[in-house]
């Protein structure tokens, strides 16, 4: 009950913050709608089941791209963790690469993927793989040798110290990347769905900010965080189940 | 005796760095060998080349007259940062090695090890608890289960005893005297307590301020079985009291190395 509380004050605050601004004069009324205006519109767009069917196909393609992008992240991520010489001159590259912004990549997107699926998917796997692939390698980088030095004084092989030792550390790096790439495609999903989107939850904004439907955007906004937390929750709930021996979750 | 490890005109360096020079011995079968001296001066580079982690700059050191290529499981490691497995329990910890292509044993003796060494390190309450759970002092004993575990010929040691308390410390000796008489095995010790060198040794090095070279090999007089009573005999306080004057006085030449240096 009182964490029911603690955990709902932060929210609470901020509708009343809201609520306060909407209200305070300071702000043209039509530039703010109110809480219970965004609440009811809501209601409106679930029941016409436009909203449910856009966060089904937005959900659609955060997935593909993070499952696409994490798979290629994990074995990268790995080697260049793993092997420091690699590293030394692939490391420019991937930084080059992360720091361009996928709304900027667009314009050559549709140009080699066309206006359909692939593109938004592209874009997403774009962002979720640089993002996966520098984690993973930075944790990589830092497990200990020692294990390694443990494992083969025991006797272990090459193929034992990978499946005994690399593997099991390896894990929660992978669960780490997975997490950041899943947040970080959330946060490119309005730039995916620039690309000519009839559908999901970024056009839903595009097409309201045309005809200056705040409300509508709010809606959209709002939805898009409320996933891409539950998602989180969920997934470091299962790193906790995978990964209790840790001494701290990330 | 026949030499098992041998040390011929050893040197290591390590870029400028001369960390190891011309350094000779032998280690005997069965013997014990403690090797005495000032921290950061080498002594764990020589227990490398034995483990096969590093390879000398010049000499030779021979395991049973052939050179060595790399890590073995007859030469069972207790590493000073212990190295226990954090992704499993204290169990599988000392069952990790039993499991391996290199020693693997039935199921039924792997668990008989595992529960006489949890019981004998006193983990036997923590069997499915993850090291993050354990005090320093469990996780050494824990690294020491693991190795005595896969029954090694050689038993090379680093610090072992260092995290623990005085009780557990004199435990640990007790136990590791115990399992030497029980099973054949040719030890190397590295250690700062000489108490704990002569108490445990046969032939103890006391190793000069870096670069390492040997300073003096002293024999111990005492034979095996030994027992806590010898820390009594009136030879063992004149052993201490010659073996802390040697490493003293490297000590404080290391002292003046490190001061030198960092002006």
């Amino acid at each position: 009950m009182r964490r029911t509380l603690v955990i709902l004050s932060p929210w609470a605050l901020i509708v009343l913050l809201w609520y306060a601004i909407a209200f305070s004069g300071f702000v043209n009324p039509s530039l703010v709608p109110t809480p219970h205006a965004v609440a009811a519109k809501f209601w409106e767009l679930a029941n016409e089941g436009r909203l449910l069917r856009d966060i089904w196909i937005s959900t659609q393609r955060v997935f593909l791209g993070v499952a696409l992008g994490t798979l290629l992240a994990v074995p990268v991520g790995f080697v260049l963790g793993w092997y420091r010489e690699i590293r030394g001159f692939i490391d420019p590259l991937i930084n080059f690469f992360r720091a361009l912004p996928p709304i900027a990549l667009i314009p050559l997107v549709i140009v080699y993927f066309g206006i359909g699926e692939m593109a938004k998917v592209v874009i997403l796997f774009y962002a979720s793989f640089f993002a996966g692939v520098i984690v993973m390698y930075e944790g990589i980088a830092q497990i200990s040798p020692i294990y390694v030095r443990v494992a083969r004084t025991l006797g272990a092989n090459d193929a034992e110290i990978f499946g005994k030792v690399i593997v099991p550390l390896t894990v929660p790096h992978m669960l780490t990347a997975l997490r950041v790439a899943l947040g970080v495609a959330w946060a490119t999903l309005v730039a995916s769905e620039l690309i000519a989107a009839q559908q999901g939850l970024g056009a839903l904004i595009q097409n309201a900010s045309s005809f200056f439907q705040l409300d509508i955007i709010y809606v959209g906004i709002i939805c898009i965080g409320f996933i891409a937390l539950a998602m989180d929750v969920a997934l470091r709930r299962v790193a906790r189940r995978l990964v209790d021996w840790q001494d701290r979750i990330a | 005796m026949n030499t098992r490890i041998s040390f011929d005109r050893v040197s290591v360096r390590f870029g400028a760095l001369k960390v190891v020079e011309d350094v000779s011995f032998g280690i005997a079968d069965r013997e014990f060998v403690s090797i005495i001296g000032p921290s950061g001066c080498g002594k764990t580079t020589m227990m490398n080349i034995v483990a096969g982690f590093v390879q000398p700059s010049s000499g030779t050191v021979l395991l049973d007259g052939r050179p060595i290529s790399g890590p073995g499981p007859e030469r069972g490691v207790i590493f000073q940062e212990y190295g226990v497995f954090p992704w499993l329990t204290v169990e599988q910890n000392i069952s990790f090695g039993l499991k391996l292509a290199a020693n693997r044993v039935p199921d039924s003796e792997r668990r008989e090890i595992c529960e006489r060494y949890m019981r004998l390190m006193g983990l036997a309450d923590f069997a499915s608890a993850y090291p993050k759970t354990l005090s320093g002092g469990m996780r050494q004993r824990l690294a020491i289960a693991r190795a005595y575990a896969v029954k090694p010929q050689f038993l090379l040691m680093d610090e072992p005893f260092g995290a623990l308390d005085a009780q557990t410390r004199s435990n640990m000796q007790d136990l590791l005297l115990e399992v030497l008489a029980a099973e054949r095995k040719t030890v190397m010790l590295i250690t700062h307590s000489v108490e704990e060198a002569i108490y445990l040794s046969s032939k103890i090095i006391v190793v000069t301020a870096r670069p390492s070279r040997i300073r003096e090999v002293v024999e111990v007089p005492f034979g095996y079985p030994r027992d806590e009573a010898v820390h009594e005999r009136p030879e063992f306080g004149a052993l201490r009291s010659h073996i802390r004057d040697l490493v003293m006085q490297e000590y404080a030449a290391q002292q003046r190395q490190t001061v030198g240096s960092s002006i």
